[in-house]
């Protein structure tokens, strides 16, 4: 099953390597990895997806509560979350198909950013799953290059991850 | 000058800057350079020795070690020895090994002392050198990403970059390294954080806390009540002991435990010694080599209590098969150790001592008592499985057998000496026939399985422990993995008594190929094997070398007997000799291979 680790991890040098070095060294897979500062710049929040059975999972947040820096985690999956992944696509664009590309990005509740005579920067966020339905739906051709950031994600309700 | 400068200037003539705020010492900064710094740091902790070896970017550090004698300094010959040997200081003693070793080679070739330590969860802090700030990551000469290459095998690791905070982290080192599950803590110091000319006010933390760090102490109320009434409900129970139980300094409340109770107890390799070997509840080390006794009764429990143990490999065999009737009940102050390879019934996180006090105290102030019918019905079964004798061997070869040796070895000291070993059969021999009574008398590296580790960590727990005896049980492959420290042993005077079973093979590796590889002996014999009495007296001391079995108990006594020598014992033992049981590796508990007929001679070719 796929599941999101949000992590509260010290801002220190080497911290994000303690992480993706317990995930290679035990053969855990990591699926994404979004790491910055949070409003108290001496902390960073991580979002990790990772697969794996509940056995694996367990033994994954096991593993990360006992890396010294990490102050403290969740797993989103466990409770009602949102979740949010920013993409950005760059799509080449003839005559023909610049209209045809605008609608499909309207459609999907993006926005263009940057416009050439031949290609279009598209913005998008949403779930992970709308991203991958908007990729599929543009010409395979089409796309120069694709940039996303990985999910990330919030609890529903007030109950936060914070110190 | 006034009079507190001059009391500063005799006590701490290293001290640079001397900012005298109130009267005498009360209020006052000292200001220090790094290098001083950290010794301060060292003797502000209590630190006895640390083990070590100088070069370039050590070189401050060494400077203010030259000024003072608190802090003694125990110079090896090689770095993966003053880890093994600040390791066993640990084990020995329970205070944290410190090591200090320069940048580069120095602490990639303490990386394998430092694993050893972080696989059996040793206080250990390493205080490496690195190349001058400014030059890290340009390939500068000795410069290797320590942080980077020691990171999996430590509890954690610091890069310090500002000489203000050297104090603190060294503080934070300690901390980290001695509490919750102890292991080993890297603080890797650039060379100009140690510069002379660079002084800043010192002060040692006498606490500190972090945020991200709050190890837990006592276990859940609710889970521990759940553990005993499942225990006094047992009709086939068994304790299962291990490293945690000696590290917690958990022994007494063990023992008590396993009295009151009655239950049959087993101990892993890393856990022998917390509860006495020769006490009748005790059924002998479980797992690989394990008495069949210990091993059956862990296949046929319906409950088995964990304290400290971390089921691991070589102690569970097939994880499938493993104890298919028990429910299990598991103590351990690692949340991550719990359920990690066998899931557990009843999981209680925190430290053995105060739980074991815990379900002591609720069990004396219950009416529940362990069912005495099924629990002698229970002991009946242990007995048969005991009369199978499976450690006999034969008593009558004409060879020396090893496990003569280690029996020998036992009753020369009294069973009181402390036995460091390496690893292989001989670390199995001693296991099985060396009978612990106490912890932290058995110094060995269980987790990485270390060859090289028997003499440094002798010389270690002899330097904590001068008047006791200390034997280094080993082989004569192991023992050249760190043969160099007989130099060391000389020049500190530690004189331990170095049991070398020398079979002429790689024992344990023979042994796997015999079983397992249809005895095709790839490279597991050495063409040349040095003359170890000629070794011994080259670096100085005794060395004895036995041929003849009426002649082993006669050299232990005359090496025990030689107080202030370190003695070689060079024993020429049965080279076709196998460690039994075995179960063989993914096999289960009830499926051990025996000796088949203890008495039968052994007319194997073997090479």
């Amino acid at each position: 099953m796929r599941h999101i680790i949000s992590i509260l991890i010290e801002n220190e040098s080497g911290a994000l390597s303690r992480v993706a070095g317990l995930f290679s060294a035990r053969g855990y897979n990591i699926e994404s990895l979004t790491v910055a500062p949070t409003e108290d710049p001496s902390l960073s929040r991580m979002t990790l997806v990772t697969r794996g059975n509940d056995e694996i999972i367990e033994q994954i947040t096991k593993q990360l509560n006992k890396l010294i820096d990490v102050v403290k985690l969740i797993d989103l999956a466990e409770s009602e979350h949102i979740e949010r992944e920013l993409m950005l696509v760059k799509i080449k664009t003839t005559l023909e198909s610049r209209e045809e590309v605008r609608s499909m990005v309207d459609i999907f509740r993006g926005k263009i950013i940057d416009v050439t005579p031949s290609s279009y920067v598209v913005e998008m966020t949403g779930h992970s799953s709308k991203l991958d339905a908007f990729i599929h739906g543009c010409a395979a051709d089409s796309i120069i290059e694709v940039v996303r950031s990985g999910p990330t994600g919030i609890s529903r309700g007030e109950k936060g991850l914070h110190l | 000058m006034d009079i507190n400068e001059v009391v500063y200037q005799t006590f701490f003539p290293a001290a640079g800057k001397i900012i005298i705020l109130g009267g005498f010492f009360e209020g006052s900064i000292l200001e220090l350079s790094g290098g001083h710094i950290l010794v301060q740091c060292l003797k502000d902790e209590g630190v006895e020795y640390v083990f070590g070896y100088p070069g370039g970017a050590v070189l401050h550090i060494y400077d203010a070690i030259f000024h003072q004698e608190d802090v003694k300094h125990i110079l090896v010959r090689h770095e993966q020895g003053a880890a093994h040997a600040a390791d066993a200081y640990a084990r020995a003693t329970g205070k944290p090994g410190v090591v200090l070793v320069t940048s580069g080679p120095g602490a990639t070739n303490a990386v394998t002392g430092i694993a050893t330590a972080y696989m059996d969860s040793i206080p250990l802090v390493i205080l490496s050198g690195q190349v001058p700030s400014p030059v890290i990551g340009s390939d500068a000469f000795q410069e290797v990403d320590t942080v980077g290459i020691t990171r999996p095998c430590v509890k954690h690791n610091f890069l310090v970059k500002d000489v203000n905070l050297l104090a603190e982290t060294i503080k934070k080192a300690f901390y980290v390294a001695t509490t919750g599950r102890p292991g080993p803590v890297l603080v890797d110091i650039p060379k100009d954080i140690t510069d002379p000319n660079i002084k800043v006010p010192y002060h040692y933390p006498e606490k500190i806390s972090m945020r991200s760090y709050n190890p837990v102490v006592s276990g859940h109320k609710g889970q521990i009540k759940k553990a005993v009434e499942l225990l006094l409900s047992a009709k086939r129970p068994i304790i299962y002991s291990g490293g945690g139980v000696v590290l917690g300094e958990a022994h007494r409340e063990l023992i008590e435990l396993t009295r009151l109770l009655g239950f049959p107890i087993t101990q892993t390799l890393m856990g022998l010694g917390a509860y006495p070997a020769p006490d009748p509840l005790f059924l002998g080390m479980l797992g690989m080599h394990g008495t069949y006794e210990a091993n059956m009764a862990m296949h046929e429990s319906d409950v088995i209590l964990a304290v400290g143990a971390r089921f691991d490999d070589r102690v569970t065999g097939k994880l499938t098969e493993f104890c298919p009737y028990a429910k299990i009940i598991h103590i351990d102050i690692d949340p991550a150790s719990i359920s990690k390879t066998v899931k557990v019934d009843i999981p209680i996180v925190g430290d053995v001592k105060p739980v074991l006090e815990q379900m002591l105290e609720l069990i004396k102030a219950g009416n529940l008592k362990p069912d005495s019918e099924e629990l002698k019905a229970w002991w009946d079964v242990i007995e048969s499985w005991r009369q199978v004798d499976c450690l006999a061997y034969d008593r009558d070869s004409g060879l020396i057998k090893p496990q003569y040796v280690v029996e020998q070895l036992y009753q020369v000291t009294g069973g009181n000496a402390y036995v460091t070993s390496d690893v292989g059969q001989h670390q199995m021999y001693a296991a099985q026939f060396y009978h612990f009574n106490k912890p932290r008398r058995w110094i060995n590296s269980g987790g990485l399985g270390t060859m090289g580790f028997g003499l440094p960590a002798a010389i270690g727990v002899k330097l904590a422990f001068p008047d006791a005896d200390v034997a280094c049980i080993t082989g004569e492959a192991s023992i050249q993995m760190c043969i160099q420290e007989l130099s060391t042993a000389l020049q500190y005077n530690t004189p331990v008594k170095i049991v070398n079973l020398n079979n002429r093979y790689m024992g344990m590796v023979r042994q796997w190929q015999e079983f397992s590889y249809q005895c095709r002996y790839s490279q597991s014999y050495m063409d040349t094997i040095p003359d170890f009495v000629k070794l011994a007296e080259a670096y100085g001391h005794v060395g004895i070398r036995v041929e003849q079995p009426e002649d082993v108990r006669g050299a232990l006594e005359e090496a025990f007997s030689l107080k202030d020598r370190t003695v070689f014992l060079d024993f020429v033992t049965d080279r076709t000799e196998n460690v039994y049981p075995m179960i063989e590796a993914g096999k289960a508990h009830h499926d051990m291979k025996l000796r088949v007929a203890p008495s039968a001679p052994l007319d194997r070719e073997l090479s």
